[in-house]
C-alpha cells in the first residue's frame, strides 16, 4: 500500500490540506474565544465527544456489536481520575498517572462486558449492554454507603484540574506573550491528544486486528471458518473501545472540576451511538464529523433560537429549550431519511444501501 | 489423515450425531451421504470445531477435540461451511485476502491467489465485484478459493451443490476435483449422493444420526440400497 512519497497513505499533495487544517485547529479557541469563552468549553467537548465516538465506533462501526451502554466506560473514567485527584479521599495523583489507569480500568470493564454477551448479537447484546450502562450509573448513584466511595448523588467536587509542574491548566497565564486562558490551553492539550487517537484508529483499522473485525461484523461464520479467533476479537474490540471512553472519561473530570452520575444517563449513550451512526458507522472522518455536529447543532440552537424567535414574531412564542431539542431531533430524522449511511460513509456502507445483495 | 471414533453431538437435548466412526486418508476424497437431517452437517461442524462434540478426533495424529476453531485453521484443515458464507459485502478480491488471513508470508499469499484465480478464472474476472452480487454458483466457487487461500491439507465441503443450477452444480464439482487433484484431502458432504459418489473414492451413508453404509464409491452407486434411498434408483 504504502509508496513513494506517502506516509500513512497519505498522498504528498494531501499534506498541504493536513497542514490547513493544522493551521485550523491552532487558530480556532482564539476565533472561538472573540465569541466567549463558551464556545472555546464547547469545542473542548466536542473533541472529548470525538474521543468517545471514535471509541464506539470500534464496537459498533468496526467489529458490528451494538453497544448501548457505552457511556459507562466513560463514567470510569471520569471516577477514576475524581477519586484519585480530589480532597475526596485527599488523593491527588498526576494526570499522566491516572489517564492511562483510567484506560486500563476501562479496558478491564469493557472485557467484563463483553465476555457475557460473546454469543449475543444485534437486538439482545444491545439489551445486555443498555443493562450495564445504567448498573454502572445506579452503582455510582448509591456507593456512598455503607463505605462513601463516590459520594452519591451529590457527586465529587474539587477534582484537581491537569497540570504539568507548577502550570496548571484551570487558568489563564501568559506564555511567550500571548494570553492563553484555561479552556484555551485544555483545548490544545485535547487536539493532541485527539490527533495521537486518530492515528492510533486509522492504523487499528487497516491491521489485521482491524480486517478481523470487518471479517466478524459480514459474517461470523465465516470468520470462524477463516480463522479468525472471534472470541478474543470481539473482546478486543469491547477492550480498545471502552480504553478511549476510559480517557475521555478522565479529561471530561480535569476538565470540568465535578462529577456526577447523572452525567452519565442512558441519553449520553444513545449520543455517543448517534454521532457514530449519523456520521458514517465505521469510518473514522465521518464519525469525527458526527461528533463535532451533534455536539454544537445543540448549542447553536441553544443561543439562536431564541434570538430568531424575536426576530420573527416580535417575542419568544415557544419555550426555547423545548424548541431547541425539537429542531435538534428532525435534523437528526432528516438527516438519516435522506443520508442513510450517514453523512459521510464509508465505501462499504454505501455499497451496503446501494447495491442488491443476494444472501 | 483424520481418524473419528465414537463422535456424539447433541443440540440441546436433542442427538444429532450419535457415535458415528470415520476415516480419511491423506490425499483421499470421501464422501458423506444421506437424506436431510441425517446429521451430516452436524459431523462437518464438529469435526472443525464450530459445534462441540463428544468421543475421538484425530487429525494428523492429535487429539483435535478441545481445539479451538481457529487453530484448526492453522493446522490446514478448512471448512466451506453451508451456504456458502461469503462476505456479501466485500468484493471478490477483498474476500480471497480474507481467507489468508492465517497466513503472513505476502510471497506466498500472493503466489496463491495467482493459483487461485487460474483454478477458478471466473473470479479473476469478477475480482472487483462484490461479492453478493455473484451468482449462487460463484459464490461457491469464491468460497472454496477463500478456504484455498490458507493453504488447507484437509478441506471440509458442506453441501457445495445446494441451491445451485445443475450446470453451476456441475463446475463446481469439476473445481472441487481439480483441487483434489493438487493433492488435498476432502471430505464432502453432499445430498446429491449420485454426484458426490462419482468424484469420491469411498462414501459413508449416514441415517439418523449413524453411519450405516460404508465403502468404496462404485460398490455404494451399485448397492441396491443406496440406489433405492438415494438415487432414486428402480
Amino acid at each position: 500500500m504504502k509508496t513513494k512519497g506517502n506516509f500513512m497513505g497519505i498522498p504528498g499533495p494531501a499534506w498541504l490540506g493536513v497542514a490547513l487544517v493544522a493551521a485550523a485547529l491552532l487558530v480556532l479557541p482564539y476565533v472561538a474565544g472573540m465569541a466567549g469563552t463558551a464556545w472555546v468549553r464547547i469545542l473542548n467537548f466536542a473533541i472529548l465527544y470525538v474521543f468517545l465516538a471514535l471509541g464506539l465506533n470500534i464496537v459498533v462501526g468496526f467489529a458490528g456489536l451494538l453497544d448501548l451502554g457505552y457511556i459507562a466506560f466513560y463514567a470510569v473514567g471520569a471516577y477514576l481520575y475524581a477519586l484519585l485527584a480530589s480532597p475526596h479521599f485527599d488523593i491527588h495523583w498526576p494526570f499522566w498517572a491516572i489517564l492511562p489507569l483510567g484506560a486500563a480500568l476501562a479496558c478491564v470493564f469493557g472485557v467484563l462486558l463483553g465476555a457475557p454477551t460473546l454469543k449475543l448479537r444485534g437486538d439482545y447484546l444491545a439489551i445486555v449492554t443498555l443493562g450495564f450502562g445504567e448498573i454502572i450509573r445506579i452503582f455510582l448513584n448509591n456507593l456512598n454507603a455503607p463505605i462513601n466511595v463516590t459520594n452519591g448523588a451529590q457527586g465529587i467536587t474539587l477534582i484537581d484540574p491537569l497540570s504539568v509542574g507548577e502550570f496548571k491548566f484551570s487558568t489563564t497565564s501568559t506564555l511567550f506573550g500571548l494570553t492563553i486562558t484555561g479552556p484555551q490551553k485544555y483545548y490544545y492539550f485535547l487536539v493532541v491528544v485527539a490527533v495521537l487517537v486518530v492515528i492510533l484508529n486509522l492504523r487499528l483499522q487497516n491491521s489485521r486486528i482491524g480486517r478481523a473485525w470487518e471479517a466478524i461484523r459480514e459474517d461470523e461464520t465465516a470468520a470462524r471458518a477463516i480463522g479468525i479467533n472471534t472470541r478474543n476479537v470481539k473482546l478486543l474490540a469491547f477492550a480498545m473501545g471502552a480504553s478511549f471512553g476510559g480517557i475521555a472519561g478522565g479529561m471530561f473530570s480535569a476538565m470540568q472540576g465535578f462529577v456526577s452520575p447523572e452525567s452519565f444517563s442512558l441519553l449520553e449513550s444513545i449520543m455517543v451511538l448517534s454521532m457514530v451512526v449519523l456520521g458514517g458507522m465505521g469510518h473514522i472522518p465521518g464519525v469525527i464529523l458526527g461528533a463535532v455536529l451533534l455536539t454544537f447543532l445543540p448549542e447553536v440552537l441553544r443561543y439562536g433560537v431564541e434570538p430568531a424567535q424575536r426576530f420573527l414574531f416580535g417575542r419568544s412564542v415557544i419555550d426555547p429549550e423545548s424548541l431547541r431539542m425539537l429542531i435538534f431531533g428532525l435534523a437528526l430524522v432528516l438527516v438519516m431519511r435522506f443520508r442513510p449511511a450517514g453523512l459521510w460513509p464509508s465505501r462499504l456502507r454505501k455499497r451496503e444501501l446501494t447495491t442488491e445483495v443476494t444472501p | 489423515m483424520l481418524e473419528v471414533r465414537n463422535l456424539h453431538v447433541a443440540y440441546g437435548g436433542v442427538k444429532a450425531v450419535k457415535g458415528i466412526d470415520l476415516v480419511v486418508a491423506e490425499g483421499e476424497t470421501v464422501c458423506l451421504i444421506g437424506a436431510n437431517g441425517a446429521g451430516k452437517t452436524t459431523t462437518l461442524k464438529a469435526l472443525a470445531r464450530v459445534v462441540p462434540g463428544q468421543g475421538e478426533i484425530r487429525y494428523r495424529g492429535q487429539d483435535i477435540l478441545h481445539w479451538p476453531s481457529y487453530k484448526l485453521v492453522g493446522e490446514g484443515m478448512a471448512l466451506v461451511p453451508e451456504g456458502r458464507g461469503v462476505f456479501s459485502r466485500l468484493t471478490v478480491a477483498e474476500n480471497l485476502a480474507m481467507g489468508a488471513y492465517c497466513r503472513n508470508d505476502k510471497d506466498g499469499i500472493a503466489a496463491d491467489l495467482e493459483r487461485v484465480y487460474k483454478l477458478l478464472p471466473r473470479l479473476k474476472e469478477r475480482e472487483k465485484q462484490i461479492a453478493g452480487t455473484l451468482s449462487g454458483g460463484e459464490q461457491q466457487m469464491l468460497a472454496i478459493g477463500r478456504a484455498l487461500m490458507c493453504r488447507p491439507r484437509l478441506l471440509l465441503l458442506d453441501e457445495p451443490s445446494m441451491g445451485l443450477a445443475p450446470i453451476m452444480v456441475q463446475k463446481v464439482f469439476e473445481v472441487i476435483q481439480s483441487v483434489a487433484a493438487e493433492g488435498v484431502t476432502i471430505l464432502l458432504v453432499e445430498q446429491n449422493a449420485q454426484l458426490a459418489l462419482s468424484i469420491a473414492a469411498r462414501g459413508y451413508v449416514m441415517e439418523s444420526g449413524a453411519v450405516t453404509l460404508s465403502d468404496k464409491a462404485d460398490a455404494l452407486l451399485t448397492n441396491p440400497k443406496v440406489r433405492e434411498a438415494y438415487l432414486g434408483g428402480e
